[in-house]
């Protein structure tokens, strides 16, 4: 049985450098998702926290309503993985470094628009990473249909929704977030449109670092 | 983490410059730096760039019980967060200094000031009002966090729309933004807070200071107004002596600035509306600059899919050629609600627990068998003898407690 795929990934940009404060910041648009993300460090760390080897890594999201929930501490500990995995932090032990992520539209996809962000910050802070990532969630709707970079709309239609991260190099799956049930076939199907279209996201990321640098060069 | 520390030469540079009535940033004394306005496409969500400074304000409401104090009025709802994205000194959680005195301003300028009509908030007397919450983030402090945060409180509560409700006796119907329009909150008048500088004891004033001049500055003069000249609150703090003459005239620039400021506000507010009465683009992802060497924004396009089906087919095709788990026998539904897992087979759970029994039965006689512990059913047993020499006293004292439980036993009995 052939699936029915709907591979359209709506209108993404980002902008870096945007707060004076961090010592990287960027935001990131995908459709009407907007994510900002600032990024500390490497700076000192509290004892309590140091580890001897590698750097402390601290992700915080803050949501637009109220206080922190158990929702945005699990975010916070996918999207805290992903990085520690990417990030060289070895090179800067007892260090800290902080993540701090800002929800400022909510519109489907915000995990992947989190990770995005979170990569666009850590690239725009000049930390070492060995490769770089990027979120891409599907969602399977109740005709079977894959829709990558869902809207809400979507997502509420959907019975299943994957969120993976993919690493730049060999396009594997760093972390992935599943909700709803979907058999093997299709999260296998799920996993080869992520990695298609992480190329997309990637070529995204080299472009905006080209243009950014392209007066100096 | 720790704020970076301002050196000495620093502060003196900035103080010197003060004098010579010179600013950092280029600017004149009575400036403020640009202010930029911009709304999400949610109703209610604004942000506000006021130099560096970034301010997001975003306002929510819900339907709770009244207080009882005042049963026909809605309540207002402030939270400013310091986010530490906004500065290194800002610690998640805490609360701060700064973060009390900046959330009570915010409340007295515009809670206290009734700018917002809370009667109309009243949904059913005594029973169920509108909370307005607005939820204010600072993601960029370079100074001046108040005005910038007033700003985008009042121009996020203009902004805001809440559900249209129908009452039906005690029935309450909130009508979701597609069924029926959603209404403004009645917003009498729109009080703004310009922040005073003080240096020297109040020899030198400027206005709208950014991060670096509120570290050396010595006091701080916050006055909120409307544009109608109306004060709405005054605070001064850093402990300056401030002369009659001196406040007027702040009062007096104020009173401009404010000016300007709602003009701003009302302005970008009919953009906004503009925009999304003739179904045009609206929201952040329309106002990030383009032209921007930073920033880069790429248009919906469709991946290409080509060969993502046989990829997928080629690893499931890898995996199964490993052979299957066993099957777990699909439970028997006797009746709906019940289930049963294998039906016709023999229970050993008996025979496990004769067996149970029966080690249990050897561990008691072991037991029984041994020197040190002595086992029996009297309750007066609990007293352990640890020091033979000194068994007398003890000896005592259990058969005084023999007489006490006496009774006890008795009545336990009958």
């Amino acid at each position: 049985m052939e699936v029915e795929l709907c591979p359209i990934l709506r209108s993404f940009g980002s902008e870096q450098n945007v707060l004076s404060r961090p010592d990287g910041s960027a935001s990131f648009v995908q459709g009407d998702t907007s994510v900002l993300a600032g990024v500390y460090g490497p700076a000192e760390v509290k004892v309590s926290k140091e580890i001897y080897d590698r750097a402390t890594l601290e992700v915080v999201i803050q949501p637009k309503v109220g206080l922190p929930s158990v929702r945005e501490r699990a975010r916070e500990q996918c999207i805290r993985e992903t990085c520690e995995a990417a990030l060289l932090s070895t090179l800067h032990p007892r260090s800290s470094l902080t993540l701090i992520l800002q929800v400022v539209h909510d519109d489907g996809s915000l995990l992947a628009c989190y990770l995005n962000a979170a990569c666009m910050a850590l690239i725009d802070a000049g930390l070492p990473m060995s490769s770089l990532f990027c979120g891409i969630t599907c969602a399977i709707n109740t005709e079977g249909q894959i829709i990558t970079d869902p809207s809400v709309q979507q997502e509420k239609e959907s019975r299943a929704l994957l969120t993976f991260a993919i690493d730049s190099v060999e396009r594997k799956v760093m972390m992935s977030s599943t909700k709803g049930s979907f058999s093997v076939k299709e999260l296998q199907q799920c996993i080869a449109v992520s990695q298609k279209a992480s190329e997309e996201i990637f070529q995204f990321y080299r472009d905006s670092v080209k243009r950014r640098y392209s007066k100096i060069m | 983490m720790k704020d970076t520390p301002l050196s000495n030469c620093e502060r003196q540079f900035l103080l010197k410059a003060v004098e010579e009535k010179k600013r950092v940033d280029g600017r004149q004394t009575y400036d403020y730096r640009n202010i930029k306005i911009t709304f999400g496409t949610e109703y209610g969500c604004c942000i506000v760039d006021l130099g560096k400074t970034r301010i997001l304000a975003q306002v929510s409401c819900e339907l709770v019980p009244p207080k009882d104090s005042r049963p026909t009025e809605g309540i207002l709802f402030f939270n400013l967060e310091l986010s530490p994205m906004a500065s290194p000194a800002f610690e998640l959680g805490r609360q701060s200094e700064l973060l009390v005195k900046l959330n009570r301003q915010l409340e007295r300028c515009l809670r206290n000031s009734k700018c917002i009509d809370t009667e109309s908030l009243c949904v059913i007397s005594g029973e169920k009002v509108w909370q307005i919450r607005v939820d204010v983030h600072v993601l960029n402090h370079d100074g001046n966090l108040m005005d910038a945060a007033s700003i985008a409180a009042i121009a996020a509560l203009s902004h805001f729309r809440r559900p249209e409700v129908a009452i039906q006796g005690r029935d309450i119907t909130v009508f979701t933004p597609e069924e029926r329009d959603p209404i403004p909150l009645s917003i009498y008048h729109m009080p703004i807070c310009v922040s005073f500088a003080f240096f020297q004891q109040g020899t030198y004033l400027l206005v709208d200071p950014c991060e670096r001049e509120e570290r050396v500055m010595d006091g701080l003069l916050v006055i909120a107004m409307n544009k109608h000249r109306e004060i709405c609150s005054i605070q001064s703090s850093g402990g300056i002596m401030l002369l009659k003459e001196q406040v007027l005239r702040c009062s007096k620039i104020a009173s401009v600035k404010v000016s300007e400021i709602t003009e701003l506000i009302n302005k970008a507010l009919d953009n906004d509306k503009r925009a999304r009465k003739e179904g045009g683009k609206f929201g952040f992802a329309e106002s990030m600059p383009k032209e921007r060497i930073t920033a880069l924004k790429k248009d919906e396009a469709p991946v290409e899919m080509t060969d993502v089906q046989d990829t997928a087919n080629e690893i499931i095709s890898r995996t199964e050629a490993q052979p299957d788990i066993v099957k777990v026998p699909s439970p028997v539904v006797p009746a709906p609600g019940t289930g049963q897992v294998g039906e016709g087979l023999l229970n050993t759970w008996g025979l496990e627990e004769e067996e149970d029994e029966e080690e249990e039965q050897h561990e008691k006689e072991e037991m029984s068998t041994g020197e040190v512990m002595v086992l029996s059913d009297s309750e007066e047993d609990d007293v352990v003898i640890l020091n033979p020499d000194a068994n007398k006293p003890k000896r005592l004292e259990g058969g005084s407690k023999k007489g006490v439980e006496a009774p006890k036993k008795q009545k336990t009995s009958h």
